[in-house]
């Protein structure tokens, strides 16, 4: 198990794409952030998740 | 001193000393001097930018980076700190000259420009604190992301969900990582049927702008 957004989820050995699209996010418009480190864009495909991660899916939504 | 207080020539504006004296007695010497050696850039001067810069002026941070592409309109004056006989200027020349008529001595960089991805390296120097203010939520997004991976050293203050009428006391700083802040009730989106409201807006700027002096004045925790 690891926990997004501090919700135990059952997604280990997935890709930071494959969670996003499970959850409903939009890829442009979130920052991720895995074990207190922001994941960078370009690494969506290949960064894979592991058991015990603890992520952090920031949603950006319009207006300021 | 900016050109603009030069132009006024006004005997009454206080010296540079008295300005600091005023703003030690308020803050305490010791996190005065820590602002006045702070410089922030401040991403987009909209409803939350324009009041961010404002805030900081105030507190007497040193330096201010502002940064935006677009001129005054008439649909900002419901909530973006500009006057009337502002619109069509740029919004860096306009909150230029405001904030030094609030802060004659707080040194501005204004760069008129659309920040992206790639042009992102060569705007950002010295300042240790970056602030999110922008509209879009891809740029937001953009900004967090390519900010945190060149720029770890940096710290980042975003912010998402200030729209609509609902409460402000939705509204909260949440800090994500040791070096990510993000201000906002994270879920009211600007659609057609709910507006921004200036004082929704305000509450999350307040909040971003004092997440950032809690930032300079090392109290990072939340």
């Amino acid at each position: 198990m690891l926990k997004i957004n501090g919700k135990q989820c059952d997604y280990a050995g997935m890709t930071i794409s494959e969670i996003l699209e499970l959850e409903h996010y939009e890829k442009f418009r979130v920052a991720v952030e895995r074990n207190q480190e922001i994941i960078p864009k370009a690494q969506y495909d290949s960064v894979h998740v592991q058991d015990q991660d603890q992520l952090e899916i920031v949603s950006f939504v319009g207006g300021g | 001193m900016s050109e603009y207080v030069k132009e006024i020539k006004n005997p009454a504006i206080p010296s540079r000393e008295e300005f600091y004296q005023a703003l030690a007695e308020r803050h305490g010497a010791k996190l005065q001097e820590k602002f006045l050696q702070s410089s922030v850039a401040i991403c987009g001067l909209g409803g939350l930018g324009s009041l961010i810069a404002i805030l900081l002026a105030r507190a007497g941070i040193g330096k201010l980076s502002l940064l935006d592409f677009d001129r005054v309109d008439l649909s900002n004056l419901n909530r973006q700190q500009y006057f009337v006989d502002q619109i069509g200027m740029y919004k860096t020349d306009a909150l230029s000259r405001n904030i030094h008529r609030i802060a004659p001595y707080c040194e501005i960089s204004a760069n008129t420009v659309k920040i992206t991805e790639e042009n992102i390296p060569k705007l950002f120097g010295q300042e240790s604190v970056i602030c999110e203010a922008f509209d879009n939520p891809e740029t937001k997004a953009m900004l967090a992301d390519t900010i945190l991976t060149q720029f770890p050293e940096k710290y980042l203050v975003c912010a998402s969900g200030m729209a609509g009428i609902s409460s402000a006391n939705l509204i909260r700083t949440k800090k994500i990582t040791s070096h990510f802040y993000l201000c906002g009730d994270q879920v009211s989106e600007l659609t057609d049927g709910e507006g921004l409201f200036a004082s929704r807006v305000a509450v999350c700027a307040a909040h971003q702008a004092h997440t950032i002096l809690r930032i300079l004045a090392g109290l990072q925790d939340n």
